[in-house]
């Protein structure tokens, strides 16, 4: 039982003290998991990583659930699982609480106005990033902008966007096995 | 306010959204469409907020989307909605784990997600951009555009680009502060 608690405690310090997610956890699981605890190396912690961005969900509860399922079996995956995710439920709930009752404030409104602009601002940065990352050949362009042509201006919802790209690229790559050998 | 809906919803999320939190935003993005749960306009404030507070980007909007659409057991459903898939996909391929990034299918069905999520969060992001930056009942086009918001996000993001290793709350400060300077934009 220990354990257990142990693994939830770990991972809830992980996830009330890092901004962000992904990979600006990535520091401050190497010192918790790999420095202070020993639970996993540096090399497998880059591996879950890896795995964690093929598979679907958010990265840094997939390598939660990997670690700690590698400790204690199914029970320790879900107790780091629940662990990673508790401080942004109670965070986020306590802020959505606090923010709801001063919507109305015009202040508020005019704070929350520029805001959504920032967002963007940062939003399309991280998408500039991406993009320089995954889209390089002339397949990827076409990838791309027909996702983006099919969520912007019909009603297909991503469900379906995802699936048939994913399609696409096993159908669109058969020579990939001969090229890695 | 169906939980049952609520959970069945973002557990569709976490199974289908692949590269992380904000592969997340697109399918958020059709929710706020389909459902009286949250709007477009709330999501830009729902990503402002996740994004300055700590956690998961994804989980984070997730908890507060589920807030918004049916309280605090909501934001508890959605959680564990957009969580499980993953959850129940990793404990299958933990044992194999090596082999499954190797997989070819894997490997060849990336080639063709990795720059389709790229179009599929840029589309999200432009239904978000449309609200603040298009007048909804201009008659001509120097009127439709929203100049103001425009100067605006072009500095942003030129900050942005010149700062990208800055954490994105700074940007999220000075945009509030501008809101209130210029009282709205």
């Amino acid at each position: 039982m220990k354990e257990y608690i142990d693994l939830f405690l770990t991972f809830a310090k992980i996830g009330g003290f890092t901004f962000g997610g992904g990979y600006a956890m990535l520091p401050m699981m190497q010192r918790e998991l790999v420095e202070k605890k020993n639970w996993t190396t540096n090399e497998e912690l880059l591996n879950y990583y890896a795995v964690g961005q093929c598979t679907p969900g958010i990265i840094a509860v997939n390598t939660a659930t990997f670690v700690g399922y590698k400790r204690k079996g199914i029970l320790g995956g879900a107790a780091a699982t629940a662990g990673i995710v508790t401080p942004s439920v109670i965070i986020i709930i306590l802020i959505a609480s606090l923010l709801k009752n001063f919507a109305a404030y015009p202040i508020v409104q005019h704070a929350f106005s520029g805001i959504r602009i920032a967002v963007c601002a940062t939003i399309l940065v991280s998408i500039v990033n991406l993009w320089k990352k995954s889209v390089k050949k002339f397949s990827d362009y076409i990838f791309c902008i027909v996702a983006f042509l099919l969520s912007a201006f019909t009603p297909i919802s991503p469900v379906w966007i995802v699936l048939l790209a994913g399609m696409g690229g096993i159908f669109t790559n058969p020579k990939k096995e001969e090229e890695t050998k | 306010m169906n939980l049952g809906l609520l959970f069945f919803e973002f557990f569709k999320i976490g199974l289908f959204a692949v590269g992380g939190g904000l592969a997340t935003l697109p399918f958020l993005s059709k929710l706020a469409e389909k459902y009286p749960w949250f709007t477009s306009g709330d999501l830009a404030n729902i990503i402002a907020v996740s994004e300055s507070t700590p956690g998961p980007l994804g989980i984070n909007m997730a908890s507060y989307t589920g807030f918004t659409g049916a309280g605090i057991l909501g934001g508890i459903v959605a959680t564990f909605g957009i969580v499980l898939p993953s959850y129940l996909v990793i404990l299958l391929i933990a044992r194999i784990l090596q082999k499954f990034n190797e997989n070819r299918y894997v490997q060849t069905a990336f080639t063709g997600l990795r720059p389709a999520v790229v179009g599929l969060i840029s589309a999200a992001v432009l239904s978000i951009m449309e609200l603040s930056f298009l007048h909804p009942n201009a008659t001509t086009i120097l009127t439709l555009l929203n100049w103001k918001a425009l100067v605006m996000f072009l500095l942003l993001a030129l900050i942005r680009f010149r700062f990208q290793k800055a954490h994105p709350i700074i940007l999220i400060g000075i945009g509030a502060v501008f809101g209130i300077v210029f009282g709205g934009f």
